[in-house]
């Protein structure tokens, strides 16, 4: 049996397709202006006649256009999450837009979650933004992120605000590798007030979206929660998986 | 008759550029959300007729009331008692706001993280948009949380006649005396504003009015806890809404009329969605007209509501007052004792609240609760937190939504609720 699910997210659009449970094929492409483009495009690679979902800020969209049933980030994030991990009780999910902790109950379905509104702190975006201020690639901001010392605080969580604050610190003679850690520890204590909330202490926890490629953000989390925080090279495709997954027609 | 109406409006003093401004929108939003709606009972009618001359025939009315020497008190809060109002022969309408308007104008008084509630309040003041504010004759406040208290000192100096009613903090019995006196107060008042005297026989028959008002929307909520459920959320919240500032006679008649036909529904199992449909509670912040964004966007997602645990809904209009007594003194009491158990979010403590939130999750049979609030309002955000994690450990799903009337958020919420929904489906 074949499934596909496909991930219209705020900066990439994934899609994974699921061969009797196997990942037998992962695409990443840059979100642009024209998301239904590029989800078709990425669509044509599925086999015809097999059932896909969809999922991520675009799923509306694909819906309307093509008729393709629709689940939640949420709910997809923890059935690819669990496929990854099976013993996985909470989910960050770190995405272009968002970020959100998912709580699983003992049958492995979403319990609560607790997700950021409107403002991008502690997000993808945010650490875009903030990478390009200092000059960085994201993988050189996450590199810098983990050469950095604990010599500063960045206090705002906004992310026009952390901005200034980063321009004031450059000023002042910090590193941008110190500048760096501190915007990472900044993204992490936004994550762990969050996480706290859901008392999700000790618990197996996975990391998803495109958060997870990020060396200095998974390193500080498993430091600052104190738990083994498990990721894979697959976690960005989570949502995607997610989909395919709940694409398997019941048996 | 829109000439009329025009006529009406730039006598009252109304921008007729802006009002024209939101009477578009407010249409448009009204035909988006609630005429799409499938399966909704024929007595619905009524609803859209009374949205479509909301700012018409019953300005007119009010208007002509006046020429007969009917005052108009405008109100906004569920603590100011309707019945001394039409004991004195007078009109009482509601003017909570539920959509941002001339935000600009607002930020000149007041600030920014303030509740939506508040600032639309103004912003319908600036903009001359509200007809019902404009026709009061007297514009009452109240003094629950910090946010309104203050601003009505603000918001008094910008329309003619403004009053303020204190309310107690705590449910002991000095609050008891504290309502009583200010009910009392608020007698003198109104006799002042009307010339005329509230007697036993006014009284009662205000009392009667109002209760049977109340007791037409708990015919409605009974007929909501049915499964599948006869009327949908919204419409149900816009019935809860016109309360507040429909004829109290016409709008209970039209009620039970309605009711009469979900009474057929019921029997017929039809309904507006499917009997399994996920079933919510909404608790928390009243939502004025036009402000429909989560209920539209619990109802679009699959789910139906079949309560509201809020001013604009249960807490508003739980219990009637005990007619039975014989001198002013006793119905007065009575009065009191009614008022006194509207659990707002401004009492400390507010247990009554907590139990309330479960008797309706038992009664309506709902699956999940959404904790509604508006942003920066403190006493119901604060309590949200709490509530949520009570209903939790008792197996009851609950999620906190926190918003305000901007629709910049609205794909964050709606994925927030989808996903809250399929933790319902299972």
């Amino acid at each position: 049996m074949i499934t596909a699910g496909i991930d219209i997210g705020s900066s990439s659009i994934k899609l994974t397709i699921l061969e009797n449970l196997s990942i037998v094929r992962r695409e990443l492409v840059p979100a642009t202006f024209r998301p239904l483009e590029a989800a078709s495009e990425l669509l044509a690679l599925v086999p015809a006649g097999s059932p896909v979902f969809a999922t991520g800020y675009g799923r509306d969209l694909l819906e309307a256009k093509f008729n393709i049933p629709t689940i939640t980030e949420i709910k997809a994030h923890a059935l690819g999450a669990r496929l990854l991990f099976p013993n996985c009780k909470t989910i960050i999910d770190i995405g272009g837009q968002d970020m959100k902790i998912i709580q699983l109950d003992s049958k492995g379905k979403v319990a609560r979650f607790e997700m950021n509104d409107r403002c991008a702190a502690g997000t993808g975006k945010f650490l875009e933004v903030m990478a390009k201020r200092l000059g960085f690639t994201l993988f050189d901001f996450s590199k810098a992120g983990e050469a950095g010392k604990d010599t500063v605080t960045i206090s705002a969580m906004c992310t026009v605000f952390a901005e200034s604050e980063v321009v004031g610190l450059v000023n002042r003679g910090f590193s941008r590798e110190d500048i760096s850690r501190a915007l990472h520890s900044s993204v992490v204590k936004r994550i762990a007030a969050m996480y706290k909330r859901l008392e999700s202490e000790n618990s197996f926890t996975v990391v998803t979206g495109g958060g997870a490629r990020n060396t200095a953000l998974l390193t500080l989390l498993g430091e600052v929660l104190c738990t083994g925080i498990h990721y894979s090279d697959d976690s960005q495709l989570a949502g995607a998986l997610g989909c395919a997954l709940n694409a398997i027609p019941p048996t | 008759m829109s000439q009329e109406y025009r006529t009406m409006w730039r006598e009252l003093g109304l921008n007729l550029d802006n009002h024209d401004q939101l009477m578009a929108v407010l249409g448009k939003v009204y035909a988006d959300i609630f005429l799409s709606q499938q399966n909704r009972p024929k007595k619905t009618e009524y609803l859209d007729f009374v949205m479509s001359e909301v700012h018409g025939l019953r300005i007119k009315e009010l208007v002509e009331g006046k020429k007969q020497g009917r005052k108009v008190v405008g109100t906004y809060c569920t603590f100011v008692p309707e019945e001394i109002v039409i004991a004195a022969d007078a009109v009482m309408v509601g003017l909570c706001a539920g959509a941002d308007f001339a935000t600009e104008e607002v930020g000149k008084y007041l600030p920014r993280n303030l509740c939506a509630l508040i600032k639309s309040t103004f912003g319908f003041k600036l903009g001359g948009v509200c007809p019902y504010l404009e026709a009061s004759d007297l514009v009452v406040g109240e003094n629950t949380c910090d946010g309104k208290k203050k601003a009505y000192e603000v918001f008094k100096n910008l329309v003619h006649d403004f009053y303020v009613m204190d309310l107690p903090q705590m449910k002991n019995d000095g609050a008891r005396t504290l309502l009583r006196s200010e009910c009392d107060k608020f007698i003198v008042v109104i006799e002042n504003l009307t010339g005329k005297k509230i007697t036993v026989d006014g009284l009662k028959k205000a009392i009667e009015i109002v209760n049977a008002k109340r007791k037409a929307v708990h015919r409605l909520s009974g007929l909501r806890a049915n499964r599948p459920v006869p009327i949908s959320g919204l419409d149900s919240l816009l019935i809860n809404q016109i309360f507040f500032y429909e004829d109290p006679v016409r709008f209970t008649s039209q009620i039970n009329a309605l009711c009469d036909e979900l009474e057929i529904r019921v029997k017929d199992k039809t309904g507006i969605a499917s009997p399994e449909t996920p079933r919510i509670l909404i608790s928390g912040c009243p939502m004025a007209v036009p402000n429909w964004k989560v209920p539209s966007i619990i109802e679009t997602s699959g789910a139906v509501i079949v309560g509201e645990e809020s001013c604009v809904g249960e807490r508003g209009s739980r219990n009637l007052v005990d007619n039975s007594g014989s001198t002013l003194d006793s119905l007065m009491d009575a009065l009191v004792d009614r008022y006194l158990m509207i659990d707002c979010a401004i009492y400390t403590p507010n247990n009554e609240r907590r139990e309330h939130i479960r008797e309706m999750v038992a009664q309506y049979k709902a699956d999940g609760v959404i904790l509604y609030a508006i942003q920066f309002c403190a006493p119901y955000t604060v309590e949200a937190t709490e509530i949520e994690k009570e209903l939790e450990k008792d197996g009851i799903p609950a999620i906190r939504i926190e918003t305000d009337y901007s629709q910049e958020d609205v794909g964050q919420i709606k994925t927030r609720i989808q996903a809250f929904i399929e933790r319902l489906n299972g």
